[in-house]
């Protein structure tokens, strides 16, 4: 297989779920003729039909509580959100029905469906379109939530999140949609839900992020090995609900030193919950430094003259490395 | 109040394809669309006489079978509502009056038909195959009795108001895939029809032609809320026809009228003719639930003349007068059903278990290693307690 961009490899991973089970259909707005508005759908209506590869009407709650209902009766819909700002939407459908229908009726109706959007900011969108609100999903009991930073990543995490069999999130990272190709393999390949992945080794620091970040936390790893001699750690949560505890927990007893990189606001989000876990799990007794967040300020994503600087970039990464190796 | 009365077709005010005034010389037609007369359905009239040449052609012992499940709905609900009263119950929500509406809705599905049902729709869930004594068990607060029993294909109903019938669109467009030649029925109330995910679903089920019906029992109170605070048209039927599903009114006291009304939509689902909705006109004669006291909002008089339109009496006139049942027979069909309501009672209060280690085991297929570490917490903190 030629190297893929993200958008490719996802392409490829629900057309190996289309071709692979009869049960599997997508469902979204512009996803057939126009193959969606980033062309992640491109060709599988054509390929499995329009009652499989659906163009729905505009209303996301709409969407979300039909393919609840599509899950129950036995199918696995994949259903496509165009931003996840929208999934607001949906709030209802998510949270009452997805989240929850295996819980209310003690198991019997799995709702094994996947929820598909694109995520986060750099796109110079209009408003709406640049969130990164993963922590409202985390929050919620029932659902997984799953974010791969690269191609290949990308199409094994989504060939798994169908295969689970319950509700999961899979939020896209549109930013590096396109922004970088990689070797995908000619079979089909998955990946363990769940698992953090250490993307680099290293002793200094602890490095945590995924998504969109995973791009800017590589280049302030690198600066930060050749230009200050700081050995970081980087880790590739991926799965970001259930978080991998363990992986993070193992890598900070080693390094004492630990940053949390990501685009979603930092009040209550993912790194909150992942410091508070660090330090009531046991890895408080060896932190020779603060915990440290590097997040989206608590305000909506600014519009896009002035988005530049809002997220975290190499230098703010490697400043605050530098900053927490101070501390011995 | 005139969007209630059942006998009363909705007039439009003029015939819109022909009453039309010449366009203005500025070429623009303003006039508002008119959808014209939308017409109640009713066989059955409130002193038991049916309307000359509209006698549906239904079996006795079909007529037998619905009008016990009528009596069978009215016993438990007075016997749930005296249990809570006496503190044996959670809050329950009754259904007085609305009998007819219940079981006529639910009358023409089969085994592999769904059911997706309101909080307040239990006389149907009974007519399904929902035993009495796991619905007390639903509304004495175990987790239990929430979901359907093994055998019956019936969503839970959701408390969030409405939230159930996107799913139940969903069920239906999945049939419509899988060529299964079945039908939905989804219920909900007039004051659900507010709530913008129902207005998703009939749309979603028009372009979709999704084999569903969606039965809007108005029966003109959400709570404290009347129909004219809930509603700029009263005639709810109106939003169906606008999103391209076929819809129709009914007399939702008329058992007769919903037995018809409800196997034409079922039918015409079934064949792959696309959704209906059909407003059942009837009353919430009782309370919201059982938390609600409607003196406080709901002027006596209102209810008074529903009395007389109960489903029930004028069911049992009928009944009695064509000789399919003698008042006697009306009166040991209640015991018998009063008993029936006991019985399950009595299984109930000795089978009703809490089982407060189970609460985790349903939220994921696997339990995740950090819902896990919460679970054992939790046990630990049951052992302390020594909560078995």
């Amino acid at each position: 297989m030629p190297k893929c961009t993200m958008v490719e490899a996802l392409n490829l991973a629900l057309d190996e779920a289309l071709g692979n089970d009869q049960q599997v259909c997508l469902m979204g707005q512009d996803i057939g003729v126009n193959g969606g508005v980033f062309r992640v759908t491109k060709d599988l209506q054509t390929k499995y039909g329009a009652d499989r590869v659906m163009d729905t009407p505009l209303a996301e709650c709409g969407i979300i509580g039909t393919a609840v209902g599509m899950a129950i009766y036995g199918m696995k819909p994949i259903a496509e959100i165009q931003f996840s700002g929208f999934t607001m939407q949906a709030f209802d459908q998510i949270e009452q029905n997805m989240a929850r229908y295996r819980n209310r009726t003690q198991g019997r109706f799995n709702i094994d469906m996947v929820m598909r959007a694109p995520y986060g900011g750099g796109i110079r969108a209009v408003e709406h379109h640049s969130e990164s609100r993963e922590a409202y999903w985390v929050h919620t009991p029932g659902l997984k939530v799953v974010i791969p930073s690269g191609p290949r990543n990308a199409r094994a995490l989504l060939a798994a999140s169908i295969a689970d069999p319950g509700p999961v999130i899979f939020y896209e990272p549109k930013a590096i949609y396109r922004a970088f190709r990689e070797d995908v393999p000619d079979s089909p390949e998955t990946m363990e839900l769940g698992k953090a992945n250490i993307a680099q080794s290293g002793d200094d620091i602890t490095i945590i992020s995924y998504g969109a970040m995973m791009r800017p936390a590589r280049e302030a790893v690198e600066d930060l090995t050749e230009l200050h001699s700081i050995n970081a750690e980087l880790i590739d949560l991926l799965t970001i609900s259930p978080i991998d505890t363990e992986t993070l927990l193992q890598s900070v007893t080693k390094t004492g030193r630990c940053i949390i990189v990501h685009e979603g606001h930092q009040t209550c989000g993912v790194g909150a919950e992942i410091a508070a876990r660090l330090a009531e799990g046991g890895a408080f007794e060896y932190l020779v430094a603060p915990l440290k967040r590097l997040t989206a300020p608590d305000i909506p994503h600014p519009y896009f003259q002035v988005e530049q600087h809002f997220l975290p970039d190499p230098d703010d990464i490697i400043g605050a490395a530098r900053e927490l190796m101070e501390w011995t | 109040m005139s969007g209630l009365e059942p006998d009363k077709p909705i007039e439009a005010s003029c015939d819109p394809m022909q009453a039309s005034p010449p366009l203005p010389a500025s070429g623009f037609n303003t006039r508002a669309i008119d959808l014209g007369r939308i017409e109640c359905l009713q066989i059955l009239d409130e002193h038991g006489d049916i309307e000359e040449g509209l006698q549906p052609d239904i079996e006795d012992n079909e007529l037998l079978r619905v009008h016990r499940a009528m009596l069978l709905s009215r016993a438990f609900d007075s016997r749930m509502l005296a249990m809570q009263r006496q503190g044996q119950m959670g809050t329950f929500a009754p259904n007085l009056g609305q009998e007819a509406c219940m079981i006529g809705q639910v009358w023409p599905l089969g085994d592999e038909d769904w059911f997706s049902p309101s909080y307040r729709a239990f006389g149907a869930q009974i007519w399904r195959g929902w035993s009495m004594e796991r619905l007390m068990t639903l509304w004495a607060g175990y987790h239990d009795g929430f979901p359907p029993p093994d055998d019956v294909k019936d969503l839970p109903f959701s408390i969030v108001i409405g939230s159930h019938v996107l799913p139940a669109t969903g069920i239906a467009m999945a049939m419509r895939r899988a060529k299964d030649p079945h039908c939905m029925v989804v219920n909900f109330g007039d004051g659900a029809f507010s709530q913008g995910a129902i207005t998703e679903a009939m749309n979603f089920a028009a372009v979709d032609q999704a084999p569903i019906v969606f039965v809007c029992e108005n029966n003109g109170w959400a709570i404290s809320t009347p129909l004219d605070k809930q509603a700029g048209n009263e005639v709810l039927a109106a939003r169906g026809a606008g999103y391209g599903v076929h819809s129709i009114r009914v007399d939702g006291n008329d058992i007769l009228a919903m037995m018809t009304a409800m196997k034409e939509a079922c039918d015409r689902a079934r064949r792959g003719e696309g959704p209906t909705l059909i407003e059942a006109i009837t009353f919430r004669m009782s309370l919201h639930t059982t938390a609600d006291d409607p003196t406080v909002y709901r002027d006596e008089s209102l209810v008074e003349p529903w009395h007389n339109r109960c489903p029930i009496r004028r069911f049992e006139l009928w009944l009695t007068r064509t000789n399919r049942l003698t008042t006697q027979d009306c009166d040991r069909i209640r015991e018998e059903c009063e008993q029936e309501v006991l019985d399950a009672r009595a299984y109930f209060r000795k089978n009703a278990t809490a089982k407060p280690r189970e609460i985790f085991d349903h939220i994921y297929d696997t339990i995740t290693p950090e819902l896990e570490s919460q679970r054992m917490d939790y046990l630990r903190r049951l052992d302390r307690k020594g909560v078995e």
